[in-house]
């Protein structure tokens, strides 16, 4: 199985990490599920609230593993802002970090 | 230790005995015309009184088809025929098996309508009445439970809703006979012998006779199963749902509170972990969750290697390489899903064991992916 720890976030970041606002992009293309999760959460792992992590991803569980763990951890996907390069949708997933309203809807989570 | 009952369930030992009894009586073609063929005959049409009478129907209005795959085919597509010149499509929750999905793009690939469930698995009541009064509907079909997490489905209130529309329902209680009281308001019924500890070979689907269906193939004999079925398997699964149906109270107490010490200490000992589906209206005897950062098939197999069988909510989707269809619907986490499910001969020690052994496993997992303390 793949490494996925912490120092191996798989990173091809557009901004640097840790800065408030600045996008930060983990390219977990051609990674088998669970790995673009385990990658995001590496890579999130030492990035402050606010930041927004995107995940770029070919395996089509993450499509709902992601926000699956944004909600368990307190974060929001977000809708990919207009006129950037790579258009959202398949493939591509943003998370804004520690910025989640509320608790997780009734039942959802761990019970 | 066998904790995958929500697949086939252990045989029942009454299942056993009776298919041995009437392989031995009724191994004849039951359209036969002499007296082998007739105590064939006699043991299939005795199967089907007895189903009839464990589902609340008649006779008549139970037919005995392959498997349950079989029956939710036939359902699906034997409604759809009769109300041909009402419309081709087939109003279905999200979270339904992928047979009943399958059988509605056979139709025509834009026929399905899926309908979408809340994060319980529960199936949205306004969104599914105004599915199915939309024009051009054939055919409703909505589980009764979830096998995957075991929520049970607001069937009354959907099959008022359907009978408002004039459309037909077909209520598959694949996951739930045998474990919890059928409903008794559909048009048109699906249950599994072996989730109840029947022999595989068989599986059963009744039409009311006020519900106009046509059966699809070409002509036979027996227009529902052409070529007949196993009449043995068709008697034990009769028998052992009798047996299943007596015990069902004192087995339902019980495996209520296997399932709720399961739900309660997988919460607490394991982090990490998304328990899933409706925590009250529920089938009694499964339990689901997701763990965080591990793969499914690695966790089945490290629990396998310690002696434990469980199953995953994805194994029974369409294609495996897809996540689990229902996991989806709910917006829980689709990888690193396990299903337990225990039956008759599971005690309190064997789950307490079980749960003792799920942590260590799952941090194994975790550590081999690199993926401890995220």
């Amino acid at each position: 199985m793949t490494g996925g720890g912490p120092d191996d976030g798989g990173t091809a970041g557009t901004g640097a990490a840790g800065h408030p606002g600045a996008g930060v992009v983990v390219d977990a293309r051609g990674l088998a599920c669970p790995l673009p999760v385990i990658r995001l959460a590496a890579v999130a792992r030492g990035l402050g609230p606010g930041t927004r992590v995107t995940v770029l991803w070919t395996d089509p569980a993450a499509a709902h593993d992601i926000p699956a763990w944004a909600r368990m951890r307190g974060h929001r996907v977000e809708a990919d802002e207009p006129g950037e390069a790579a258009p959202p949708g398949p493939g591509r997933t943003s998370v804004l970090l520690g910025t989640q309203d509320g608790p997780a809807p009734a039942g959802a989570g761990p019970s | 230790m066998y904790l995958d009952a929500a697949g086939p369930a252990p045989r029942h030992p009454a299942a056993t005995q009776a298919w041995l009894a009437a392989e031995a009586e009724g191994w004849a073609d039951p359209r036969g015309l002499h007296a082998e063929g007739r105590r064939a005959r006699l043991l299939l049409e005795s199967a089907r009184e007895s189903l009839a009478g464990s589902l609340g129907c008649r006779t008549e209005e139970v037919h005995l088809v392959a498997s349950h795959t079989a029956a939710l085919h036939a359902g699906v597509l034997g409604l759809a025929r009769a109300r041909r010149r009402t419309g081709h499509r087939v109003v279905a929750s999200a979270v339904e098996r992928a047979a009943v999905h399958e059988a509605a793009r056979s139709l025509e690939p834009d026929a399905l309508t899926t309908v979408p469930v809340d994060a319980l698995a529960r199936v949205d009541l306004a969104a599914w009445d105004a599915a199915v009064r939309s024009p051009g509907v054939a055919v409703a079909a909505l589980q009764h439970a979830n096998g995957e997490v075991g929520t049970l489905q607001p069937v009354p209130a959907a099959h008022a809703t359907a009978q408002t529309a004039g459309v037909p329902l077909l209520v598959d209680a694949g996951a739930s006979a045998g474990q919890v009281p059928l409903p008794a308001d559909w048009d048109a019924l699906a249950v599994d012998p072996t989730a109840w500890g029947g022999i595989a070979g068989v599986g059963v689907l009744a039409v009311r006779s006020r519900t106009r269906a046509t059966p699809v193939g070409p002509g036979d004999e027996d227009p529902w199963s052409p070529g007949g079925v196993s009449v043995a398997a068709a008697f034990a699964a009769a028998v052992s749902l009798e047996a299943v149906l007596r015990e069902q109270q004192e087995a339902d107490r019980r495996r209520r509170d296997l399932v709720d010490l399961l739900r309660r200490r997988v919460a607490a000992e394991v982090p990490d972990v998304d328990v899933v589906g409706d925590p009250v209206e529920r089938l009694p005897h499964v339990v689901t969750f997701s763990c965080l950062y591990v793969d499914g098939e690695t966790l089945l197999g490290e629990l396998d290697r310690r002696g434990f069988a469980v199953g995953s909510g994805s194994a029974c989707t369409s294609s495996a390489q897809e996540p689990s269809h229902v996991l989806a619907a709910m917006g829980a986490l689709t990888h690193g899903n396990v299903r337990v499910a225990v039956h008759h001969r599971t005690t309190a020690d064997d789950v307490e064991r079980f749960c003792d052994v799920l942590p260590g496993a799952v941090a194994h997992v975790r550590g081999l992916a690199g993926a401890a303390g995220l």
